[in-house]
Parts: C-alpha cells; structure tokens; sequence
C-alpha cells in the first residue's frame, strides 16, 4: 500500500473516530497521545491499524515513537507493511 | 423541603399575584402539600410547601408576630430546637414550632450573621418591610438550590429557573460561556448559570437587595489549612471524635414530624449512616435502594447485606437502559443543565419509589467521599504525583490499574498508553488544577461539538484560568489532598452531585435529602485531619473505615470501592431505543438550537449506530449533546 493512501486511511479514521468529523482539529505531526486520544482510544486505534492494515500490534509496539502523529503511525505502517512483504 | 419564590419592584410598583402564581406553580413538585402567597407592596413571596416539621401550624409565607418580617424557606434548620431555646432566653416571642420562626427570629437577633448560628440545609428570602430590604441566603454546602435575575425594574428569585422563567422577567437563551463550563467542570461556575441573566447564589452566600443594589457576599468557606491540628494526630483520639460528631449530625437529622428513611448503595457512607439511624432512633428503619440489570453497575448483593445486617425493611426498584432513556427527558427537566453522564436517572426512579413508599425524608451519604478522602480522583493524583518523580518507571503506571478494577477496557492499556493518557509534565505539576486536570481535559474534548458560531461567543475565554483566579490566596501552600478535597467540594459536590444528582432528583418527587457527612462540624473536623488519616497510601477513607468496624458488615468494610454509575450510551441505541433520540440529533434539530455543529453530531451518531463508540468520551458526548437539545427543546425553543 502506498504511503499517501495510508496516511489518508489513518487520517480519516482519527478524524471521523475522535474529532467528531472536524478535519481541521489535526495536524500530521501534532502529538496525538492525551491530545486527540483518550486512554482507551488507543486500544480503537491499534484494532483500527490491525484490521485496516492487516498487520499485527505487539504490545511491545505501543509506543509514542510509532503512534504519536498521524505521521508516526504512516512510517509505523508503511515499515510493518514492508516487512510482511 | 419546599419550593420558593418571589419578587421585589424597584420602582414600587405593586408585586404582581398573578405572576407570582405562576412562578410558583412550576415548583409544585418540591411542596405539593400545600402553598402560599403574601404580597404586600414592592415585595411579593411565595411558597410551595413539603410538610416535614410542624405539621399544623408551619405554613408559609410566614411573619413574625409584630409582621415586620416576612419569610420564605426551602430546607430544614437542624437545630432549630436548641436555637428556639436560645432565642427564647434572648427575648423573642414564637407563635409556631417551626424551624421556619426561628429564622425569623434568628434574623432579628443577629442580623445577616443569623446566618453563622444555623445548621441546616436552606435557601430563604426574608423581607424586612420596615427597613426596605430583602435578605437570602443559601447553606454552607449548597445542598438547596437558589436562582434570581435582576432587570431594571426588579429582582425575581426562585428554586429553580424554571420559576423565573415563567415570570416572564427573563427568557431562556443559552450563555455559551455557562455551557463551556459544563462541557468542562461538568457543572457552572455559581454565580454563572447556562441561561444568559439567570444567575445562582453561590454556596455559603447570602445576598441583600436594598434600594435597586443587589450585594452578594459569602459567609463561610471549608477551612482547608496546610496543617493538621495537632490534637487529631492520635489516630484513636481522631477517630472517637468523627463518631461523636457523625453521631449527632445523624441524630439532629432525625428531626421530622414525618417518617424517615434511608438510602442504601451498598458502600461503606451510606450504611454507616444507616447503622447511626439504628442506634440512634432504635426501631426498624425503611431502606431505599437502586439495583441494575446490568451486572457492571449493579451493587444489590452488598445493598442486601447491609439490609440484613442493619435488619432495615428494604425496597429496591431495578434499573434498566430502557428506564433510563424513558425517563431522561424528565431528569433534564428537573437538572436544567446538560449533563454528560446518566447517573440522575437512577436516582430519579429511586426518588420515585421513596415517594411511592409514603416517605417524604432520606437520610444518605453523600458528603463522605468529598470530606474524607474517597474518590479515586484523590488516588489518581496521588499516583500521577508519584509516577512523576520517576517517569521512566515500567511500574508505578500499572498502580493505576489498580485503582480502576471495573474498567475492562482500561485494564487492558499497556503501560504506555496510560503514560500517555495520565502524562504528567512539568507544567500539570505545577498547577493548582494538577488533580482535576486529566477529568477535565477530557470533558473539554466535548467541545469539538460546538458549531462555529457557538464557539465564537465563547471566543477565548478559558474555564481553568476562571477557576483557578478564584482560588484562595493560600491555596498553593496547602497539602495535595486539601487542594484536591476543595475542588470537589467547593465545585463539584454543590455544581453537579448535590444539584442535578441531589437536589433536582429527589426532588422531582417530592423526597428532600438529609447528609450527615455534610453537617458542616463534620467538614470543618474532617479538614482540620491529617492526609494520612484521609488517605493512608492508596487505601481511602483510613479513618471512617477505622470507626465502621463492627458497624457495618465486614464484607462492605472490604470490598473494592466502586463508584456509582449508570450505564450510557446503550440505553439510546439498538432496539427499543427512544424516538427522541433521532429527532433531537437530526441536522434539523441540532440547526435550530445553534450549540453544535450538525455535521459534528451526525458522525458521532454514526459512529454509536455503526457500534464503533466504545470509549468514555463518546459515551459523554452522546449524553451531553442529548441533554443540552432536550434543554433547548424544553425551555429555549419550546
């Protein structure tokens, strides 16, 4: 899957599941952690990124450094999707 | 327990009957025995009367024997029998054996400081006819409610706002500050309300019109300190003390010409008040309780327990979703603020049966949480505080987890994410607010819900630096639990637990509320406690649990605290799901109210009909945005 289409796939996900639609509220690499997802908003996330992705979320991986920003999630998957290829 | 209204012309019109009549007709639910009315001139009060004390001869408007003085009162004074004494030593003369005189009569002794020698629960306006002035105030704690607004031509006050729009004096139009506030703190900030020009009296306030000046002034704060007293550092000294004074808080508290119950949740306040009831009054004692069908929230096995152990005849009315939905336009029309939680509605069909029962009074626990160190908030901070001195401990995130048992979801977080979720930076170290922080960032979310054009009347106005601007001077110099215990007690107890869960929802059915644990000698005793006696580590409550034993059942003692809730945003989906629901959250409805954005509400409606909402904020922003357009549907656009 190509980069954009991820980042798009995610972007749209947030916004529609935590933003209540309003696009506007997110910025690619603003913190999203405390901000825009509550505590048990990132279980929803990581279900999201393993159903949409088909990839699987350690909990070893549940680190802001992967999940922070919408950007971090995009390299996060782009990396899981090349190493499954 | 009564409803109360009145007015005052400036200009010296007369006071209108008429509009009086209908001001107190909308209140007939708290006093639904009998009414009154007394105008004479400017000034005009009425009365909706709950009989409880002096059955006979307690009606009201009352005056005093020379009429100089009229009164209207909604509450109890729980010692008015040794204030009668007093005042009767002092001269004054009582035509009634009413607490209701001896307001009057205090009044006249003591003037606005009558105030200090009460011990009760009120809202009361007196008028003074020879002096020209109107004089009210409202309990230390806030447990009665008290409204007014003031126009050019006069002041109107009342229980609720409901009154005071039927006065005709104001409308309702939604103060988008009022609601930030709730979509923040869960409550508004007294003296603000959610209706533009319809302002409550704080409390521990009273107020006085003279001329056309309205002057508000407190008269009483909870005297939090950065020291113990060193005479309550002997843990069993302390303890004898608490019982002693809870002892007699719950015996004045028995003062009534009519039965009184008591509520049971099955947690360790509401039994221990039971069991002082039993010891106190002796005979067998009506028990009033909620169970759920939903094994997640119901408390029945340890209701009964208590029930059994106390030997109290118990009642208990079971609760399901679909009950919540079918009653919660009724519970916003009696909170008159949006809520973001359905936790009244439960106490709304309680009230009900204890009306149902034939009783008029319960006595419950309410108070305990706030004055001896219940709430996991306290706990929470704590942790957060701890957690900070070393961020990069794998363990101390998991005493979290510890503390929320209940939570299914939340026990499955890895230490990460509840890093991330409870993170806490210099800055939340460093702020007054540091223990509510986490509470209200979250509820603040809410506000992406707003349309444009409501979230540009609230423009940048911040709730946080409001609150924290009318922090007392001191308040940095206090320990963590006083700061914490304060700002659950000044704001959250009176704003939202002892209003739209208290108050309004006894109320709604004519049963008023009696809280041991908030006889203020029981709170300023409790602030005067050293922390550890509060909260001895993360066991909460230290000391009440240390006088409880063989009190209460030991089961009760031990169990893992559970705080009470109700379910969401379940009761308003799937079958059986209310029609309002669709009609007050279609685009059309959200449009017209004008406080959210119909896109906004439309994806998260999507979201619960896709049954993709599982988390604590989508459950509020359904219950929020459902509050509010009942509100609107009910008094701005009806």
């Amino acid at each position: 899957m190509h980069t954009t289409n991820i980042q798009t796939d995610t972007r749209n996900f947030l916004v529609q599941n935590f933003l209540f639609g309003r696009a506007e509220q997110l910025v690619d690499d603003a913190p999203l952690l405390g901000k825009v997802i509550d505590s048990t908003g990132v279980l929803e996330l990581i279900g999201f990124l393993q159903e949409h992705f088909e990839i699987i979320v350690p909990d070893e991986e549940v680190v802001p450094a992967n999940l922070d920003s919408v950007n971090s999630i995009t390299a996060y998957v782009s990396r899981k999707l090349d190493g499954k290829a | 327990m009564c409803g109360i209204a009145g007015m005052l012309h400036f200009d010296g019109r007369p006071a209108d009957r008429e509009v009086l009549r209908r001001m107190i007709a909308t209140l007939g639910h708290r006093g639904p025995d009998a009414g009154g009315i007394h105008a004479d001139g400017p000034i005009g009060l009425a009365h909706a009367r709950l009989s409880i004390i002096d059955l006979q001869t307690g009606g009201q408007p009352m005056s005093t024997t020379d009429g100089r003085h009229w009164i209207t009162f909604n509450g109890e004074i729980f010692n008015y029998v040794e204030l009668r004494e007093e005042l009767l030593g002092k001269g004054h003369a009582f035509a009634t054996r009413s607490d209701t005189e001896v307001i009057l009569n205090a009044y006249r002794e003591w003037g606005e400081d009558c105030v200090n020698h009460l011990n009760g629960q009120w809202s009361f306006a007196i008028w003074d006819s020879a002096e020209r002035k109107l004089f009210a105030s409202r309990d230390r704690m806030g447990i009665r409610p008290l409204f007014y607004t003031q126009t050019p031509n006069g002041f109107f006050f009342a229980s609720e706002m409901k009154a005071l729009l039927a006065s005709g004096a104001v409308a309702a139009e939604f103060d988008a500050i009022g609601m930030d506030q709730v979509f923040t703190f869960w409550m508004s900030l007294p003296p603000r309300t959610v209706f533009k020009n319809i302002l409550q009296l704080p409390p521990a306030h009273s107020l006085t019109v003279s001329g056309n000046q309205v002057r508000v002034r407190e008269y009483w704060t909870p005297s939090f300190s950065r020291r113990a007293d060193a005479a309550l550092l002997d843990e069993q000294e302390a303890g004898k003390q608490l019982l002693h004074l809870l002892c007699d808080a719950t015996r004045i508290r028995l003062r009534s010409d009519v039965p009184v119950g008591a509520y049971l949740s099955g947690g360790i306040d509401s039994t221990l008040t039971t069991a002082l009831v039993r010891r106190i009054a002796g005979d067998r004692l009506r028990s009033f309780s909620i169970a759920f069908h939903d094994k997640d929230y119901d408390e029945s096995k340890y209701q009964l327990e208590a029930s059994s152990f106390l030997g109290t005849q118990h009642s208990c009315v079971t609760c399901s979703s679909a009950d919540v939905a079918r009653v919660f336009p009724d519970v916003i029309r009696n909170a008159e603020q949006p809520i973001v939680r359905t936790a009244p509605a439960p106490m709304f069909l309680l009230s009900k049966l204890v009306h149902e029962s034939g009783f008029k009074v319960v006595l419950t626990g309410e108070g305990a949480d706030e004055i001896l160190g219940g709430y996991d908030i306290f706990k929470e901070a704590k942790i957060r505080r701890f957690w900070a001195r070393n961020l990069n401990s794998k363990w101390r995130p998991l005493l979290l987890k510890r503390m929320y048992p209940y939570l299914k979801d939340f026990q499955r977080q890895s230490a990460e994410s509840l890093k991330h979720f409870f993170r806490v930076t210099p800055e939340d170290l460093a702020s007054p607010l540091f223990s509510h922080l986490p509470r209200w960032e979250l509820t603040s979310r809410l506000k992406l819900l707003f349309s444009q054009d409501f979230a540009a009347q609230v423009g940048n106005y911040d709730a946080l630096q409001e609150l924290q601007e009318t922090l007392p001077v001191d308040f940095g110099s206090w320990t963590h639990l006083s700061q914490a215990q304060y700002l659950e007690a000044k704001y959250f107890l009176p704003g939202y637990l002892l209003s739209s869960q208290g108050d309004r929802m006894a109320m709604a059915h004519s049963v008023e509320g009696r809280y041991p644990f908030l006889d203020y000698r029981v709170v300023e005793f409790a602030a005067k406690l050293p922390d550890r006696l509060k909260l001895r580590v993360l066991n909460e409550k230290y000391l009440l649990k240390q006088i409880c034993r063989g009190m209460i059942p030991e089961s009760i003692l031990r169990r893992v605290k559970q705080p009470y809730r109700a379910p969401d945003s379940r009761c308003f989906f799937g079958a059986g799901a209310p029609e309002y629901v669709k009609e007050l959250t279609s685009a059309a409805s959200v449009g017209k109210s004008g406080i959210f954005d119909p896109q906004a509400v439309g994806a998260l409606i999507s979201k619960f009909t896709a049954e993709k909402a599982n988390s604590v904020k989508d459950d509020m922003a359904l219950v929020g945005v459902l509050s509010s357009q009942i509100l609107a549907r009910e008094f701005v656009n009806p």
